[in-house]
């Protein structure tokens, strides 16, 4: 999480450098200070060879005796996937900290003295910013000096892993509703509809466990179980009502969210459900048998059974896309249905159970909040998570794995927004601009490829001309 | 045409307007030389009204805004000169097919071109309505315009038409005048110059597999597409469909399958009627389907050749149980099958969609023959496969006739029909024209082709008459209108 201070650092740093001599950047920023440069060299050089390319149309002959390494950072530099994500992470991060300091009024009255105090502006700035960022780092992954003091006999080896309990808690629903995105993206539709599918699923769970006294070993599976049904049956009504009517399942999914939202106001309002001694609408605190057990019995770590489930979601979803019948179709259908129909595929019945499994995994993101972290049901109690799982399946690039990861990496950057703001003054709220501009920058490949002159992967281009010849 | 109009750029030769050679990059370039074109599927805007969308890349604009008046005017105007009435007002969707024609063509007009293009304008039309438009195109030439006139119907290139030239494949094969004798532009159209020889031994026909009778199917526009069709395939003997290209063939096939309901009739399999039957039923009472668009129904393209050969199968055991595939058994599949056909693939894990067209269209073949058949359904098995990949199919299709499967062959190109059948079924607007012996003399095929039956052929029963042919004709039209 840290490298992206260097690159926060080098604009700033190169800009100052010429002129009066500015505050010393620490050792560390120093250290990292030669590194960017070595990229930045390469990219100079490439792009001279894109220039140079176009004129000689036949291949230059030097290609043939690059050297592993060359071709290896050349790879790397090109604009696969994983690059493009990360370098998209950097950009949001970059962005972040522009915000932040608009956001600042101490640092951004200190900019009136730019040309006057130009060391002092851009250490200032630099000085906020990194703390900020180091602060959302310790609230998210560890925070060295706990683990100092722990070593130290100073703290408890709990509040070592508090950030990472965090982290995984706040994922777990993230995953989930991330994965009921990417499924049905694999079959060509667009879920916008997790957030509604969640709420259902946290009703069907929530309520199981508030209304019910049983031993834990029975509840908490009921409760599971009945928010992913009721969840699953919120997306299948779009699913049948697709394959029936045509209609489509964004459109279905917006107003279906409306009412699951709604329906949520009103169900914690009724008898049985609301808590009767509190005069604010929120239902009766979840039983204690029916909560998710966590995975450290600890009263610190909040992390439960959630994140445990949410990986073996996804690793069921990856076995069904790979290897299940279910899958089979459902990509079919995705890819082409025309082939998928021609083939005896039910086009219909598959994009109907794609919805009903879309809706039962964002119902178990539900469930995982209603009977995790939540200690009762309420109105806002979702917060955005079936909307937040459209980017993290979409940074995910609706792979099952790649949306385990997007999720921790979301999981992790509410974890350390909440540190960030308790230490650093800063928004929680930025995180929601960073994670939508992390996507916003991966969806638009092209600007970041620009941004960074990123060229066309040699193995990509390889793999073009044969297709084509 | 598409060149001529700018929508494609030729690879070579050139285009002389005016003795002048032009270069026409876009649609826009081809009306300032004077080239206007009506396309066979209009391009008209269906929301907007006629003056609108005659006046759609060419508004009279005022300042920014459109000048409504002056674009009624002209439409009046060009109308009123060239005996076109219009209702600047309608609007498209409201309108019939042949007055939307007319909008194109008045569109094309108050571009003031030259040279005006129909592409086969007659194929939505109803027979009062083409006779319109012939009188109309004779207004036209009367007025000084020049007219290229694509159709597939003899009657009406002779009906209207100064001098006539018949392409085929690409190639023009020669020009004739009007007052030439059908059965001469009828050869000049099926050609006989190349002829495929299939190997093969006389049919020994069996039981009959597939019957099929009074069958209606209506295309995606709501015409009959299919219109009363009865046909007999028996075990051991392919049946050939030869007919122009959208004549009822695709639809009548995709019936059988169960991928376009019967309005009427019946479709029966070795006595089990079918006719309601779901794809994949149809698929597991033993029939084969090569469809005629492979990259749109026959193929995944991004999924790998392995999983392409198991389309239709991956839920049979080996491949696929309750829930799960076998991978290892659809990889084995694919290697045997790849050696078996001789598709020229890198691995069996290779996207579909980087094989050339021979060697995916052998991938369908191969999926298809991979089951015990009882009946195979061939539409369009060699289009855009090379040479060697069409023999390697026909052998196939003929070896599966040998095994006493049931064949039905559906092609347009008459070569191919008459190389496979042994019995020629001829298809013209969702009817049987005919049955008959692929030894039928080729005129008196691409007669029945182009809808005239020769009365002199005595095989030839339950054939309409010409005059029943044109009632007939305008019954499937009116359904069309009502329904559009």
């Amino acid at each position: 999480m840290t490298s992206h201070e260097p690159i926060e650092a080098e604009p700033g740093a190169t800009a100052a450098s010429p002129d009066k001599g500015p505050a010393q950047p620490t050792p560390g920023v120093d250290q990292y200070h030669v590194d960017p440069s070595l990229p930045a060299a390469g990219v100079e050089e490439r792009h001279d060879q894109a220039e140079r390319q176009p004129k000689h149309r036949a291949p230059a002959p030097e290609e043939g005796k690059r050297s592993f390494g060359r071709t290896f950072r050349e790879e790397l530099w090109a604009n696969n996937n994983f690059t493009v994500t990360l370098l998209a992470i950097v950009l949001a991060l970059i962005c972040g900290g522009v915000l932040m300091v608009i956001g600042n009024a101490e640092v951004r009255d200190q900019w009136q003295y730019l040309l006057y105090q130009p060391g002092k502006t851009i250490g200032d700035t630099w000085a906020f910013v990194s703390t900020a960022y180091t602060d959302m780092f310790k609230g998210a992954v560890v925070n060295p000096d706990t683990v100092n003091r722990w070593y130290w006999n100073m703290t408890t080896w709990q509040q070592v892993f508090y950030p990472i309990s965090e982290t995984l808690t706040n994922a777990a629903p993230l995953i989930f509703t991330g994965l009921a995105v990417a499924v049905p993206f694999r079959a060509g539709l667009f879920n916008i509809g997790g957030q509604g599918q969640a709420i259902m699923g946290a009703i069907g769970g929530g309520t199981v466990g508030l209304a019910l006294s049983l031993p834990a070993i029975v509840q908490v599976p009921l409760g599971v179980l009945a928010g992913a049904l009721l969840g699953g049956l919120w997306g299948y009504l779009v699913g049948i009502l697709k394959a029936r009517t045509g209609a489509h399942e964004v459109i279905l999914t917006i107003m279906l969210n409306n009412i699951a939202f709604l329906f949520l106001g009103w169900f914690i309002l009724q008898q049985g459900i609301k808590d009767p001694a509190r005069s604010d609408a929120i239902s009766k605190p979840i039983q204690e048998s029916g909560r998710l057990p966590q995975l450290i019995p600890d009263p610190l770590l909040r992390a439960n059974l959630a994140i445990v489930l949410a990986v073996l979601a996804a690793a069921g979803v990856a076995w069904l896309l790979k290897r299940g019948r279910f899958g089979f179709e459902l990509r079919a259908v995705g890819h082409n249905p025309h082939a998928a129909a021609t083939a005896g595929i039910k086009v219909g019945t598959t994009v109907a159970l794609t919805m009903a499994l879309a809706g039962a995994l964002a119902g178990l993101g539900g469930t995982s909040v209603a009977l995790g972290t939540a200690p009762a049901l309420t109105v806002d109690m979702l917060g955005q998570i079936g909307f937040n799982g459209i980017l993290v399946a979409l940074l995910g690039r609706v792979r099952p794995w790649g949306v385990v990861g997007a999720g921790l990496l979301f999981g992790a950057l509410q974890a350390g927004g909440n540190a960030m703001q308790t230490f650093s003054g800063v928004s929680v709220e930025l995180v929601g601009v960073i994670q939508a501009l992390i996507v916003l920058f991966v969806a638009a490949p092209a600007l970041v490829k620009a941004i960074y002159r990123l060229r066309r992967s040699p193995a990509a281009a390889a793999q073009a001309g044969l297709a084509k010849g | 045409m598409n060149v001529l109009y700018g929508l494609l750029q030729p690879d070579s030769g050139e285009i002389l307007v005016d003795g002048a050679p032009v270069r026409i990059k876009g649609p826009g370039d081809a009306i300032k030389v004077g080239i206007g074109m009506v396309h066979q599927h209009f391009m008209l805007v269906p929301v907007f009204s006629v003056a609108e969308n005659i006046m759609l890349g060419a508004e009279p604009a005022h300042g920014g805004f459109i000048d409504h008046g002056k674009a009624v005017k002209l439409v009046r105007e060009v109308s009123q000169r060239y005996g076109l009435p219009l209702n600047p007002d309608a609007i498209i969707e409201d309108l019939p097919i042949g007055i939307q024609q007319r909008v194109e063509i008045v569109k094309a007009l108050t571009r003031d071109v030259d040279l005006l293009i129909l592409d086969e304008p007659t194929a939505v039309l109803t027979p009062q309505e083409t006779d319109e438009l012939l009188e109309v195109m004779r207004g036209l030439k009367a007025a000084g315009k020049s007219i290229v006139f694509i159709t597939h119907k003899l009657r009406e290139v002779k009906a209207v038409a100064d001098r006539i030239t018949v392409i085929r494949r690409g190639r023009t094969v020669g020009t004739a005048e009007p007052t030439a004798p059908e059965s001469e532009l009828a050869e000049l159209m099926v050609g006989r110059s190349v002829v495929l020889e299939v190997p093969k031994e006389a049919a020994v026909p069996g039981e009959p597999v597939l019957e099929i009778a009074g069958l209606v199917v209506a295309d995606d526009r709501e015409h009959r597409a299919v219109d009363g069709v009865d046909l007999v395939v028996r075990a051991g003997e392919v049946l050939g469909i030869a007919g122009v290209q959208g004549n009822g063939q695709t639809e009548l096939v995709e019936s059988i399958m169960g991928l376009r309901p019967a309005r009427a009739g019946s479709v029966h399999l070795s006595g089990k009627p079918i006719t309601t039957w779901h794809t994949r039923e149809v698929l597991r009472a033993g029939v084969g389907y090569v469809p005629e668009d492979r990259s749109v129904d026959g193929l995944v393209k991004e999924f790998s050749v392995a999983e392409n050969l198991v389309l239709d199968l991956y839920d049979l055991p080996p491949f696929g149980g309750r829930f799960a595939l076998d991978l290892d058994a659809i990889e084995a599949q694919a290697e045997q099958k790849i050696a078996e056909f001789d598709v020229r693939t890198q691995s069996p894990h290779q996207p579909v969609g980087a094989l050339s067209g021979g060697n995916q269209q052998k991938v369908i073949v191969a999926r298809e023959m991979s089951t015990p058949l009882k009946l195979l359904i061939a539409s369009q098995p060699t289009r855009g496969v090379d040479v060697g990949s069409i023999e390697f199919i026909h052998s196939r299709i003929v070896a599966e006739r040998d095994r006493g499967a049931a064949v039905l062959v559906v092609s347009s190109e008459l070569d191919e029909v008459v190389a496979l059948a042994d019995r020629v079924a001829v298809m013209y607007r969702g009817r049987v024209l005919a049955v008959v012996s692929p030894d039928t003399p080729r005129e008196t095929l691409g007669l029945l082709m182009a809808g005239i039956d020769p009365s002199s052929s005595s095989h030839t029963p339950g054939t309409p008459a010409s005059g029943e042919q044109d009632t007939q004709g305008e019954g499937m039209s009116e359904h069309g209108e009502a329904a559009s």
